[in-house]
């Protein structure tokens, strides 16, 4: 399954499986007025206990504890104590009269929910605070009730070696409280860049994958996992191909970090001096510092449907233009390639309430929903033309099947240039236009195409389904799903020849790209353009400094002789340096 | 009652550091320190009403500073907003 990976590198452990039990309410009413200083003076009490613990966390942990956990639980000593809280909730006690769990717990929910629902991408990963000191709390209020208070310090949880959490998410007292000795990964149903967790992992350097939807929770104790935070992957019980291969990437991926730390400032070029371009495929503004963190040069792919997701209406102009705005600023004079809306097939947007298709990937998705509504489309082009005035923009349609299509897409583009020059706004009149070639049949008619687009981009993932017929969604047929299959690398080849013969850029932003052994064979069909996940360039970049063109060429040669892809993937291992 | 304007400098608006910073410094005085951003005020010792505001970096927010310390206290705000803010 998939989510956000979040510190990068690769585990293989046992899942842990941790579930908390929602706090239950009573319903018991006090009944009489006399109660209520006292239960007053029990959450007063409570609160004190809870916060004497997190001083004594802090206390225990100062000189083992990460930085930012300290922050997060002086915070958390404001927020127990937190004036607005208790308030909220002696109201709850002295008008609807609910004993003080009662009305403790159902003002934390309030407040959780509220700060869940915020915008801000920060702001709602605190909720996880609220709960979390919440819990702390209730606990005390209900350990005051119980006349017999067991053992009030809850054991710290030790796991056994190798071991990977799975929960619906962590507080920060989880992972504070833990014994992570053992620990060498998370992930969590919920959560996102922001998530306690994220934080916790990435200080400590152990990957961790936010936000992997309900499939998570059918994970149980002691199913074998594998973790794979550079591609935001978790693998559940993995058969042993799987297994030995994850080894060797684990391997490889350690070995290669230390060294390829070093290569941020050191250009992408072959030995034989041909200097290559390497981008990054990212979602939002904060992906940038990673970028260029792991020496990217620019955006190669702007997707832009996280914009579109997650809320409850379409984004409107001026929302779409700063996000679009920020990411161009951010970017200074790199080029950002924005690629318009690509929803449908897999991707689907509640509140723009798509009919269910018997066909997704080859139904009502991308620029074929937006040349249908041309309204839609405008917007987000109109945004994308006004953030285009504020560094090096670059617009791509998906889905390009067609001359047609494109020509239709350009015209929609002219009005949308139409409408800004009416309206008075700064725009980048010349932006540049290219497409994405994922369709077979764009990629067999490359040669027409690039008479008419200003660059192309190869979307390997579509571009591999659609011409072998292979829904790699299914588990019956995924595995046919090969882009080394001679008709697949064809079709690229194709691609790229047409680009360079027509003298338009070519780049690639699926994930071929990232594949190590196709970067010779890529390089060799003379692509110079390569577009991937922030984490894989330092190592797509090694293999570029360490090869030359001359045998890339040869490579490609060889391969593009070859029948099956049997033969070409055995080939492509032997000749890997 | 002192009121004066800031722009929020920290690179990541008023976040758990900023504001856990900014209600210690509060507690020092006597005086109410209320915060005003658009239309909604709050008292400045509720670390919950603070996050929920959500101030980000470039907003201007005002603050409000009334009782016997207020001179001292308001001098430490213009500190903390000026200078110590950008650190957090």
């Amino acid at each position: 399954m998939k989510g956000i990976g979040v510190s990068p590198g690769i585990s293989i452990g046992t899942a842990r499986v941790i579930r908390k039990t929602a706090a239950a309410l009573t319903g018991i009413l006090l009944t009489n007025e006399s109660a209520i200083p006292t239960e007053i003076k029990k959450y007063d009490e409570a609160v004190g206990a809870a916060v004497k613990e997190i001083e004594g966390i802090i206390a225990r942990g100062a000189a083992s504890l990460p930085p930012e956990s300290i922050e997060i639980l002086e915070m958390q000593i404001e927020l127990s104590g937190d004036p607005q809280i208790k308030d909220n909730v002696v109201q709850r006690i002295i008008s609807d009269k609910k004993n003080v769990s009662d009305a403790f717990i159902e003002v934390i929910r309030d407040t959780v929910e509220i700060f869940s629902n915020m915008e801000d991408e920060y702001m709602s990963a605190r909720a996880a605070d609220i709960q979390d000191i919440g819990d702390r709390i209730l606990q005390h209020l209900q350990e005051a009730r119980a006349t017999t208070a067991a053992a009030s310090q809850p054991d710290l949880l030790a796991f056994g070696p190798d071991t990977i959490l799975i929960a619906d998410d962590f507080t920060p007292t989880d992972t504070i409280t833990m014994d992570t000795s053992q620990v060498i990964g998370f992930a969590t149903r919920a959560g996102s860049r922001t998530s306690h967790v994220a934080i916790i992992a990435s200080a400590r350097g152990i990957p961790a994958v936010v936000g992997c939807g309900d499939e998570l929770l059918l994970i149980s104790n002691g199913d074998k996992i594998i973790l794979d935070s550079l591609n935001g992957l978790v693998l559940v019980n993995p058969d042993m191909d799987t297994l030995a291969q994850y080894r060797l990437k684990k391997l490889a991926y350690a070995q290669q970090t230390d060294r390829l730390a070093g290569l941020k400032e050191v250009a992408a070029r072959t030995t034989d001096g041909e200097v290559i371009t390497l981008l990054a495929n990212i979602g939002e503004p904060d992906d940038l510092d990673q970028v260029f963190e792991k020496g990217g040069q620019g955006t190669g792919l702007l997707r832009t449907e996280l914009l579109f997701m997650g809320r409850s209406s379409f984004p409107t102009e001026e929302e779409q233009f700063e996000f679009y705005k920020e990411i161009a600023l951010r970017s200074g004079d790199k080029p950002v390639i924005i690629r318009t809306l690509d929803i449908g097939g897999d991707k689907q947007l509640p509140y723009f309430g798509l009919p269910p298709e018997q066909n997704p990937f080859l139904g009502y998705r991308a620029i074929r929903i937006c040349l249908d509504r041309e309204e839609l489309f405008i917007t987000q082009l109109k945004a994308i033309l006004r953030a285009a005035a504020f560094g090096n923009v670059k617009i791509m349609f998906p889905m390009i099947g067609n001359i047609r299509e494109l020509r239709s897409a350009k015209q929609v583009l002219a009005k949308a240039k139409t409408a800004l020059s009416r309206e008075k706004r700064t725009f980048a009149e010349n932006i540049a236009v290219g497409i994405m070639i994922e369709i077979p049949s764009a990629a067999i008619i490359a040669d027409w195409l690039a008479k008419e687009a200003d660059f192309f981009s190869i979307g390997t993932n579509d571009l591999c389904q659609y011409t072998l017929a292979v829904d790699r969604m299914n588990e019956k047929v995924k595995d046919l799903y090969d882009p080394y299959d001679p008709g697949v690398l064809r079709l690229v080849h194709n691609v790229i020849e047409q680009g360079c013969k027509n003298n338009i850029p070519v780049a690639m932003c699926g994930e071929l790209a990232s594949d190590p052994l196709a970067t010779l064979l890529l390089l060799g069909m003379g692509l110079r353009e390569f577009s991937m996940s922030a984490p894989s360039i330092p190592f797509i970049k090694n293999i570029i400094n360490h090869n030359s063109i001359v045998k890339a060429k040869e490579v490609c040669k060889k391969v593009m002789e070859m029948n099956n892809s049997k033969d070409i993937i055995t080939y492509l291992q032997e000749v890997q340096p | 009652m002192i009121i004066k304007d800031y722009t929020i400098l920290s690179p990541e608006g008023i976040h758990a550091r900023p504001a856990t910073t900014l209600i210690k410094l509060t507690k020092q005085f006597k005086s109410v320190f209320h915060l005003k951003k658009g239309d909604t005020v709050i008292k400045l010792n509720s670390m919950l009403n603070i996050l929920a505001l959500a101030a980000k970096n470039g907003e201007t927010i005002s603050i409000i500073v009334e009782g016997e310390d207020e001179a001292p206290a308001a001098a430490a705000i213009e500190e903390f907003f000026t200078q110590q803010i950008k650190n957090l």
